[in-house]
């Protein structure tokens, strides 16, 4: 009895481990492709086609918001690399300066043209009168 | 029951009317106290589970496969709260309602997971061997819980890092953190209640036909 006990506790940790090796396989695999976006320098590195629409991630540079008419222009910086992003239509309310984005749209001629844009919340959670306090 | 109901209610209340709002997301970070609490228990329901399944397969506590079979429905519909409140949550924050990144979609796995297991457990008509194959199927779904939890870690998501950490601590307010501690811990007792009251159900249909329950009927 008690060596089918210990039979059985072998056969569940070995399914666990064969359950987690072909799920670390796949996982491994895939790697950066399980990534939602590139960063600028990735996106540079991997030298997209002109007009193959990806997703770019990163913070909106401190003071490269400029708005004509509908359309926004600004900066997406990873602090390493920069690409200027231009998007027409309506900014999520999160979409600010030092604030992250993730943007879905073509890179060409060092424009990337966003069709959409997602704001990045942070996990960092205050009331706005702490924030008013803290130094940016 | 009454004590997870009045715990949930009071971190509601408190984190729906008095705790502040927050200074970029204006009041819609509200919906966190539904939408972490629920996500939690998403994934601790789903741990249990798995110890159950332990239980089930090797020491055969005829037990525990019925509350797997139990819990898995209060899974689903917790799942189910954490991915919609996530929805509604995207949709001002983010502008998208649904992407594609490593932490919803290992999320909507574990949805699928507690869909699944009850599937496969009702798919057959020897129950006992329902039950058996039922655990496997836990076992093997556990990997995907540590996925869920480091995904936000490991790949670039849309989804924000964890705000509440055993080793970093907490970048939530502490006018905020309160209520939602409350939250999750009502959560969780709702969930135990919502569970054993499921559980108390699952067993005497079950055991319909042993001395025990014809006793009491």
């Amino acid at each position: 009895m008690l060596r089918n006990r210990k039979k059985r506790l072998q056969k569940f940790f070995i399914i666990i481990l064969l359950s987690a090796l072909g799920t670390s396989l796949v996982l491994f695999s895939l790697n950066s492709k399980l990534d939602l976006f590139y960063s600028p320098s990735e996106m540079l590195a991997a030298e997209i086609k002109p007009g193959y629409r990806i997703k770019l991630g990163g913070m909106v540079e401190i003071g490269s918001i400029q708005r004509e008419g509908t359309t926004i222009f600004f900066v997406v910086t990873d602090f390493e690399a920069k690409v200027p992003v231009s998007f027409e239509g309506v900014a999520p309310d999160l979409f600010k300066e030092n604030s992250g984005v993730v943007a879905l749209g073509y890179y060409s001629d060092g424009l990337f043209v966003a069709e959409q844009i997602f704001a990045k919340h942070d996990e960092n959670y205050m009331p706005p009168e702490l924030a008013r306090q803290e130094p940016k | 029951m009454f004590l997870g109901f009045s715990c949930l209610a009071m971190g509601w209340i408190w984190g729906l009317a008095f705790a502040p709002e927050d200074a970029i997301q204006g009041n819609s970070y509200r919906i966190i106290f539904l939408h972490v609490p629920a996500s939690i228990m998403a994934q601790l329901i789903y741990f249990f589970m798995s110890i159950c399944a332990l239980m089930h397969l090797v020491w055969r506590v005829k037990l525990a496969a019925y509350l797997i079979k139990s819990a898995a429905p209060v899974g689903v519909l917790i799942t189910f709260i954490a991915l919609f409140s996530g929805s509604i949550w995207g949709i001002p924050t983010w502008g998208t309602w649904w992407q594609w990144d490593a932490r919803i979609t290992s999320t909507l796995i574990l949805f699928i997971m507690y869909l699944g297991i009850i599937t496969l457990h009702s798919s057959f008509s020897n129950a006992e061997k329902a039950d058996r194959l039922m655990s496997i199927l836990v076992v093997v779904g556990v990997v995907n819980i540590p996925i869920i939890k480091k995904s936000v870690d490991w790949w670039s998501t849309l989804h924000q890092p964890a705000s509440i950490s055993i080793s970093d601590g907490a970048s939530i307010d502490p006018s905020m953190l309160y209520p939602l501690t409350i939250s999750i811990f009502g959560m969780a007792l709702t969930m135990i209640a919502l569970g054993i009251l499921v559980s108390k159900l699952y067993i005497l249909t079950r055991e319909k036909n042993k001395k025990w329950v014809q006793s009491h009927v």
